[in-house]
């Protein structure tokens, strides 16, 4: 039987009027991945800041390896790692100097830092940047030496706070390898993200977060078999086409029917029976959708589904978020 | 075996803390931020320029206008006072460099670290004493190609020039504090200069108290910079030494005695 890693039980915490954690439970398992996934200010990062203790609780109780974070904090920061959401290096420092001084006053052997510097920086290909100031990396190199850094003492629990947040997508594919190599090796990881494929590639087990609650919390497989079978999403923009589909199509087919602006979205477990419907009644009014999609349902659905709003649009950057609004998306 | 990461199970034993672990941690965060001046030479500009300036103007420009009692040459005068005004400045450089420290993400790392937390403050200003060496030196020879002398012995000028670095490190203490509690570098800077202003311009350090109005003399006569300038004049310029040396320590004793407490106090309360 494996043990758990991480245990939260009624996690609360109030910053002010603002609720940050309202009663969050859960509990993550030795040398897994688990995925807290949420729009902004969801409480994702409050719930990693508790469990890194850098932040005190108001109420509740969380475990890292059995050591509370409150009353054994010191036992906890000996067992963990912890990669922000702001790359906290100094900018001053070399790769190298940065990776020696997380490593002694990580406690650290003193003569196991150098090499194991040396080691993080070659893995994270960052060798030949050694011995530059951190001011002359760019925004993926110091997000690697970010995580590079946490890596540093070898600990067996890794917080990753949207590790990922601001790389392109190589480097994105890159830290991922790195993450589950990591846990092939017994690394216990919590990361959070509110990029849905990055939860779902890597988390063993999501938590869906929202309004400083956990709503769900299950594998990535099961969250999206409970969305069925297939999406179809269609755009008719303009002329209250959307209107007239939307007549022609609600309650009349195999599926769930939602509408969100221009856009029409059908999900179903039937997936042929329900295309051969959709189209035969859109021809039928000479109703021509501009696009039509076929899709198996993704994480956003699950979270829409569950929420009644998107993963923050915001995330997925300034021109997506603009063609998100234009379609209506989040209204 | 992959090489990024073998979990090493971590023993029991090593929850403890290091007895010296302070010592390690403060240490590291000194060389951190002597890395900093290295890197960034900027730092060390307001430290060393602005006291040089000050040499150049009171030695050749307002000089000529003061009066100094006995038979002392106004450049001796000067330069006591210059060494005790220039680490009072430099201290500004504490508050901006913690202020600017609390709001970097560095500190959410080093919460998370089992480290000593107090090495922030400790590792602070431990790196602005080891500063104030560098720049204590740098006015002496400053002081001496406009003119200054020696007029005791080299125990005298070492005298003086540990008497100056405790000062620092006491003012460093105090401007942590200031830095603390206003929490971000430009208010720190702003925040810095009505507490230092007073003492050292109502102070002994450029000309003679005797030439101030006399409520002003009693603030003047009785508060730290006059002390240690009075205490660095005794030893750079001969006489009595004793009385002026021990209310210089005493001074810089006391202000570390309130201060670092209430730095602590004022950093735990931030984390």
């Amino acid at each position: 039987m494996r043990e758990n890693a991480i245990v939260v039980e009624d996690l609360r915490k109030h910053f002010n009027e603002v609720t940050a954690l309202d009663g969050v439970d859960f509990e993550v398992e030795r040398g897994t991945v688990f995925g807290l996934l949420g729009p902004n200010g969801a409480g994702k990062t409050t719930a990693v800041r508790v469990l890194a203790t850098v932040l005190r609780p108001d109420g509740g109780r969380a475990e890292v390896l059995g050591r509370d974070v409150v009353r054994e904090a010191h036992a906890v920061r000996r067992r963990i790692g912890l990669a922000g959401q702001n790359a906290a290096v100094d900018p001053n420092l070399t790769g190298r100097e940065n990776l020696r001084m997380v490593g002694m006053l990580g406690q650290m052997q003193r003569t196991d830092v150098m090499p194991r510097a040396d080691e993080l920086l070659s893995r994270f290909d960052l060798s030949d940047a050694a011995d530059r100031p951190l001011r002359t990396y760019s925004g993926g190199m110091r997000r690697r030496l970010d995580v590079a850094a946490s890596l540093m003492p070898r600990p067996p629990v890794l917080f990753l706070d949207e590790p990922t947040t601001g790389l392109d997508l190589p480097s994105r594919e890159e830290l991922w390898d790195m993450i589950r190599e990591l846990v092939s090796d017994g690394t216990t990881v919590l990361l959070t993200t509110q990029y849905l494929e990055e939860a779902d590639r890597l988390a063993n087990r999501i938590a869906v977060v929202d309004d400083g609650k956990v709503i769900a919390n299950d594998t990535p497989g099961r969250l999206k078999a409970q969305m069925g079978g297939i999406v179809v999403e269609m755009a008719l923009p303009g002329d209250g086409r959307a209107d007239r589909a939307m007549a022609l199509l609600a309650d009349r087919l195999p599926g769930r029917v939602e509408r969100e602006g221009d856009t029409i979205r059908v999900t179903s477990e039937r997936g042929g029976r329900v295309l051969f419907d959709i189209l035969r009644a859109l021809d039928r009014d000479d109703l021509e959708p501009d696009s039509l999609t076929v899709r198996e349902p993704s994480l956003d659905d699950v979270f829409l589904a569950l929420t009644g709003h998107h993963v923050a649009p915001d995330a997925m950057g300034p021109q997506v978020f603009a063609a998100a609004e234009s379609k209506g998306v989040g209204r | 075996m992959s090489t990024i990461a073998i979990s090493v199970p971590v023993p029991d034993s090593l929850d403890r803390r290091i007895p010296l672990g302070v010592v390690r941690d403060t240490l590291e965060i000194t060389r951190r931020n002597l890395i900093a001046y290295r890197r960034v030479p900027q730092l060390l500009v307001f430290s060393t320029i602005q006291p040089v300036i000050f040499v150049l103007m009171f030695r050749y420009v307002f000089g000529g206008a003061i009066t100094v009692p006995g038979d002392v040459p106004y450049v001796d005068y000067l330069m006591p006072g210059i060494f005790v005004q220039t680490v009072v400045f430099g201290a500004i450089a504490t508050a901006i460099g913690l202020a600017t420290d609390l709001k970097s993400g560095l500190m959410e790392r080093f919460h998370a670290l089992p480290m000593a937390r107090s090495a922030v403050l400790t590792g602070r200003t431990t790196a602005d004493l080891s500063r104030n060496v560098f720049v204590v030196i740098l006015m002496m020879v400053v002081g001496f190609l406009v003119g200054w002398r020696l007029q005791t012995n080299f125990w005298g000028l070492l005298g003086a020039a540990l008497l100056v670095l405790l000062f620092g490190f006491a003012m460093s203490w105090i401007f942590a504090s200031v830095g603390l509690a206003v929490g971000d570098p430009e208010s720190a800077q702003a925040a810095a200069f009505p507490v230092l202003a007073p003492l050292v311009f109502a102070s002994s350090a450029f000309v003679p108290v005797s030439s101030m109005p006399g409520w002003l003399q009693a603030f003047a006569n009785h508060q730290p910079v006059s002390a240690t300038a009075s205490a660095v004049r005794a030893l750079t310029l001969g006489g009595p030494v004793a009385s002026e040396v021990w209310q210089a320590i005493a001074w810089s004793a006391g202000i570390l005695l309130v201060f670092a407490p209430l730095a602590v106090w004022l950093y735990r309360r931030k984390v």
